[in-house]
């Protein structure tokens, strides 16, 4: 694997003394799909604005494909696509025209098979020559990463891209990911959809408060902060937990038919055979049993909130 | 230099232009025929003549001053206040172009737009008055830099303006009264001794009176000093572009 951007202590402060980004590093392989987690106001959006050239970092470096983003600021930003969060469009312009201007506006000469390509890609194509104000809310953010591609970015950054987006069109973008990643563009997407993360990124970054807390590959990251609870159900509902299970650490829920038993899945003895035969050995009858992972979104709250997982 | 990037920013400003090209045509043609009934036809029949030429034709080069004035001002700022305001604007600073090529593209499709209405109202002068022009490439030369140096200014306004109101702001509080009080519709000579010098403070006074004297080789002043006043406004503006390109004032935060 090979880096292709690459961030070293990058921070953002603003004039008021907010500081933005505290010192974020980060290291991105070539082909990776990267979902950066975190609540409103984190510094999602200003890492992606720092490293794309819209913001200007207040210290610290970033490389894209080994080319710093302000002393070789043209190599950089041509390896760049960046598809923001809100939708920011001339009204007024046609779609063919408003991806076109895209492709020159970096470096790229006129090659209308390629643009064609992309449009149909992204089912644009019998829109080509719409203005955009007639389009769909779902038609204008697809029109936005057709911009993005217009110019083969190595690097893409989908700010929230599925921010109100209903849930047909999030699939769909989904699979446009899906294939970028095949023919090897890097994707760097924010999200505070967890489920997106979990479907789609390789890895995750949590960010809060201008730093990033963690960055870990997806299913480790589960595996490693999972909880994994075990339901046993049982044939009658007892009203207290039986003394001869106080040892579990059980917890009975309200109508008494169930009790939920939490265990570490990388503890060397998960205690479910004990507590099974201890369950029998008090004298319930087991209905069914089931086990529960902690998602992401669970691993990700309590990550934002100081808490261990 | 991006010249790719240039071109196309460029190009996607004249398409706004092109889509409205009826509307571009018509307003100055309009504008232009009124002033002419009213001041050249309705007030000029009582005024005849100034410094031989007929008041009519005398109005002319004001007038295209005045509408080209207006028109790179609200074109370039229109230009880059746009994006600004609708956020496209993120795609300029994202892109492999540096401010100079984002200058060029804007203001050199201001200064077109602004040249061909120019052109338009010098036309349809031509039906109201007998022109003649003198010096046709010192005419040209006048025309193209008040294009380009207004369309700076403009460029800057539309950096700086931070909503709607703001944005004719300057064109209407500062820009017109300057022309007006500019010798468009008068020679300076014809004003109290006072007010002659109080006027020789007004910058536009130089470019319409440079311009005029391209048409009938009549000037309120020396036309080398407005060749400098207007080469010092472009080099002004230029220099105010400089140091928002250096500082990222109003753009990048």
């Amino acid at each position: 694997m090979t880096t292709i951007l690459s961030i070293r202590d990058l921070r953002k402060s603003y004039a008021d003394g907010f500081e933005a980004l505290k010192g974020v590093s980060l290291d991105i392989e070539q082909g990776e799909i990267l979902a950066l987690l975190g609540p409103n106001g984190a510094g999602k959006t200003t890492l992606i604005s720092t490293i794309c050239g819209i913001t200007t970092p207040s210290s610290g470096s970033v490389t894209v494909g080994g080319h710093d983003i302000q002393t070789e600021f043209r190599a950089a930003r041509r390896m760049i696509g960046l598809v923001p969060q809100e939708i920011a469009l001339e009204p007024f312009e046609k779609v063919w025209n408003t991806v076109r201007f895209s492709r020159g506006l970096f470096g790229l000469g006129r090659d209308n098979a390629r643009l064609e390509e992309i449009l149909r890609k992204l089912s644009l194509w019998e829109k080509r020559g719409n203005a955009i104000r007639e389009l769909s809310g779902g038609m204008k953010r697809r029109v936005l990463i057709a911009k993005a591609l217009a110019h083969e970015p190595r690097v893409l950054f989908l700010d929230e891209p599925t921010a109100g987006v209903d849930v047909e069109l999030r699939k769909d973008m989904w699979e446009i990911v899906a294939e970028l990643k095949r023919a090897g563009v890097t994707i760097i997407l924010t999200t505070h959809y967890i489920e997106e993360a979990e479907a789609i990124a390789d890895r995750v970054g949590v960010i809060d408060k201008g730093e990033l807390l963690l960055v870990q590959d997806k299913d480790t990251l589960m595996a490693q902060m999972g909880k994994k609870q075990i339901e046993v159900m049982l044939t009658e509902p007892i009203p207290t937990i039986p003394s001869s299970l106080a040892a579990h650490n059980l917890v009975l829920n309200g109508s008494g038919d169930t009790l939920v038993y939490t265990y570490d899945t990388h503890a060397d003895r998960t205690g479910i055979t004990t507590l099974l035969n201890d369950v029998a050995q008090a004298g319930l009858v087991l209905r069914d049993v089931q086990t529960r992972q902690s998602s992401l979104e669970e691993i990700f709250v309590n990550l934002v909130s100081g808490e261990p997982a | 230099m991006n010249w790719s990037a240039i071109a196309a920013i460029y190009r996607f400003e004249m398409q706004r232009f092109f889509r409205t090209l009826a509307q571009s045509f018509l307003s100055p043609v309009l504008s232009t025929s009124l002033y002419f009934v009213v001041f050249g036809t309705a007030i000029g029949s009582r005024i005849q003549e100034v410094e031989g030429v007929s008041y009519g034709a005398f109005i002319v080069p004001g007038l295209i001053m005045l509408s080209v004035v207006m028109l790179s001002i609200s074109n370039a700022s229109f230009g880059i206040y746009f994006p600004k305001f609708l956020g496209t604007i993120y795609e300029l600073l994202s892109a492999p172009v540096n401010f100079i090529e984002i200058v060029i593209g804007y203001v050199g499709a201001a200064a077109t737009k602004a040249l061909f209405v120019g052109v338009v109202i010098l036309i349809t002068a031509t039906f109201f008055v007998d022109l003649r022009i003198e010096h046709p490439l010192a005419m040209m030369a006048f025309l193209v830099l008040t294009c380009l140096s207004f369309s700076l200014l403009g460029f800057i306004i539309g950096i700086w303006a931070s909503n709607f109101e703001q944005m004719s702001l300057v064109p209407q509080l500062v820009v017109t009264p300057l022309i007006f009080l500019g010798g468009t519709f008068y020679s300076i000579s014809m004003l109290p001794p006072v007010w002659q010098t109080i006027t020789l403070f007004n910058p536009v006074v130089y470019l319409i009176s440079g311009f005029r004297w391209s048409f009938y080789g009549l000037a309120d002043v020396p036309i080398a000093f407005s060749l400098l006043a207007i080469l010092a406004f472009t080099g002004i503006c230029l220099g105010i572009i400089g140091w928002i390109f250096k500082t990222g004032w109003r753009i990048r935060s």
